[in-house]
């Protein structure tokens, strides 16, 4: 790799021994990837995927303080993941001394290193940094160093920007030292589709299981998807922005994908079209069995495969504003039609801090509050991390929650249909 | 015996039990309660890797196509060379992705470990590798499998 006079001199340690090994770091990175050159990150904010004080990231903590003790504090600002904990959120007294006795016990500590190393503001934890409430939102063509699967998925694919699926710590690297090594996703050519994804299917396909089918079959290349504008269309509106969220999530954590094309809908796709698309591109065929193939072969890991759920989560990636405002309207239709007045799982919705507060602001939230959903700002992995809230019966619509933890996946359809009847059965 | 050659990501040697992933290694998924919890031999909690699940990991020639997965995924890996719970090394058939070479990288910048770390093996390195084998890695990028 080729770098600039300034570049080198900082890797030769001309602004500190800590400063050198993060361009060391970065440079190895980039050369491993064939990089020639470093370029500049262009996006105003930056976002770290860690977002929590674990005991057992304590060797990753320490490199935030060797961060911090060096000075390297003027980097660029970012967000950062949600927060593991929220009083609101069920759990018995055992669960919250694991919580706060075993598990999160550096979490002062972590929020105290963010604020040194330039958190946005005290609400700026959010998986879905890129919504306008959150405020940090890439535009096209921007270059970022950011982590956290589903919002590099959702900013190279919505919204056009560059980024690599950068891990933990690094994309501050990038922040901090100001460039990023120049592959991948980052260039004209590695923002190609490796696959064509052919949607034949009669219904909506339910976002989250498109996007796990699709993850597990390409791992971590590009795909371009066809089929999806009878049901998307071809402007990225509010709904639309939703599925491809929930999607992109999906494809993230149960492949490894960076970035999909969606034909005459994101921005490259709509720009260049099948231009995009490699030749010998493999080809996927989805219909409605493959779905039903792939949903049924989810493995179970209740200890009680029929057992009563005890616990609902929605929201990973956090949920828009629309989609707490939909769902709302949802619940409250079934729960008439059922003659309830509360949901009959304990629930829990998850939002981004901002999208909580326009929420609130909305007569909705009051509608919501009476059926006994909870809205909390937490990250739900970071919950079951417990292992003794692994041990419970969690439902989830969420296939990125259910590919890391116990929880059972359903469509968001029967996951409305459990929490509102009666008797609440898996 | 069979070898085969690599390119080196992270250099050193060593000499291990084979463990084999036919499917992307989900770091994350695989490491978060073993560490969590100081596992004894940090066994794999990636229930949807029907290679490795429940299989101890520590210590082993971790051969795998690439890892997937989140983006904690290389904090997880450089985290788990740092308190040395480690596997012996990293063997990839495919090219590396990028979550597993950042951990192997700052592993090698950050810590005092050594997790030798191989990618581009090719199919027919994990084809023929299978769990319990012995596999030999060399400085310059060859593994022995026997």
């Amino acid at each position: 790799m080729i770098l600039t006079p300034e570049q080198q001199a900082m890797l030769d340690g001309s602004k500190g021994e800590v400063m050198a090994k993060i361009v060391k770091t970065l440079v190895m990175y980039g050369d491993t990837f064939g990089a020639e050159r470093m370029i500049p990150v262009t996006s105003k904010y930056g976002h770290t995927v860690i977002s929590y004080g674990l005991k057992v990231l304590d060797p990753v903590l320490d490199v935030f303080d060797e961060i911090i003790d060096a000075g390297l504090t003027d980097g660029q600002k970012f967000t950062a993941d949600p927060r593991p904990l929220d009083k609101n959120v069920p759990s018995n007294l055992l669960e919250d001394l694991v919580f706060k006795k075993i598990m999160y016990t550096d979490q002062a500590r972590y929020e105290a290193q963010m604020e040194k190393l330039g958190i946005l503001n005290d609400n700026a934890y959010s998986c879905t940094c890129y919504l306008d409430q959150v405020g940090n939102k890439p535009g096209k063509g921007e270059i970022l160093s950011w982590a956290e699967s589903s919002a590099v998925v959702y900013a190279n694919s919505v919204l056009g920007a560059r980024c690599n699926r950068n891990s933990g710590i690094l994309e501050l690297f990038g922040s901090i030292a100001g460039f990023v090594p120049e592959f991948g996703f980052l260039t004209d050519e590695g923002r190609k589709a490796d696959w064509v994804i052919e949607v034949k299917c009669e219904k909506k396909p339910e976002a989250q299981l498109l996007g796990s089918a699709i993850g597990m079959k390409v791992l971590e290349d590009v795909p371009y998807v066809k089929g999806l504008d009878k049901w998307l269309g071809n402007e990225l509106n509010d709904d639309a922005c939703a599925y491809l969220k929930d999607f992109g999530a999906a494809t993230a954590s149960n492949g490894a994908v960076g970035l999909y094309h969606i034909d005459g809908l994101t921005p490259e796709a709509k720009e260049l079209g099948e231009t995009l698309i490699r030749d010998g591109a493999q080809v996927y065929v989805i219909d409605d069995a493959e779905l039903e193939r792939v949903k049924a072969n989810y493995p179970v890991i209740w200890a009680d495969k029929e057992a009563r759920p005890e616990l609902c989560f929605v929201g990973c990636p956090h949920l828009t504003l629309k989609q707490l405002c939909d769902w709302t309207d949802a619940i409250d239709r079934k729960l008439e039609e059922n003659k309830l007045k509360k949901v009959s799982v304990p629930t829990v919705f998850t939002a981004s801090p901002a999208v909580i507060a326009e929420f609130n602001k909305t007569d909705k939230a009051n509608i919501l509050k009476r059926s006994g959903v909870i809205v909390s700002y937490i990250c739900a992995l970071m919950y079951m991390n417990n292992p003794l809230c692994k041990k419970k019966a969690v439902i989830t619509c969420s296939n990125k929650l259910r590919t890391y933890t116990s929880a059972r996946y359903y469509t968001e359809g029967e996951i409305l249909n459990i929490i509102t009847s009666k008797e609440a059965k898996a | 015996m069979k070898e085969f050659k690599g390119r080196v990501i992270v250099p050193g040697t060593c000499s291990a039990e084979a463990l084999v992933s036919h499917n992307g290694f989900n770091t994350l998924a695989s490491f978060q309660m073993a560490i969590m919890f100081n596992k004894k031999g940090v066994p794999c909690g990636d229930q949807n890797n029907p290679d490795l699940y429940n299989q101890k990991m520590q210590g082993k020639a971790l051969c795998l196509p690439i890892t997937i997965g989140s983006t904690t995924g290389g904090m997880i890996l450089y985290t788990v060379l740092a308190v040395g719970k480690a596997p012996a090394c990293m063997l990839f058939s495919e090219s590396i992705d990028s979550l597993a070479a950042s951990g192997a990288i700052m592993g090698d910048v950050w810590t005092d470990s050594s997790m030798p770390v191989i990618d581009r093996l090719g199919q027919e390195f994990l084809d023929y590798v299978k769990t319990g084998m012995t596999v030999t890695v060399k400085d310059d990028g060859v593994v022995e499998v026997e």
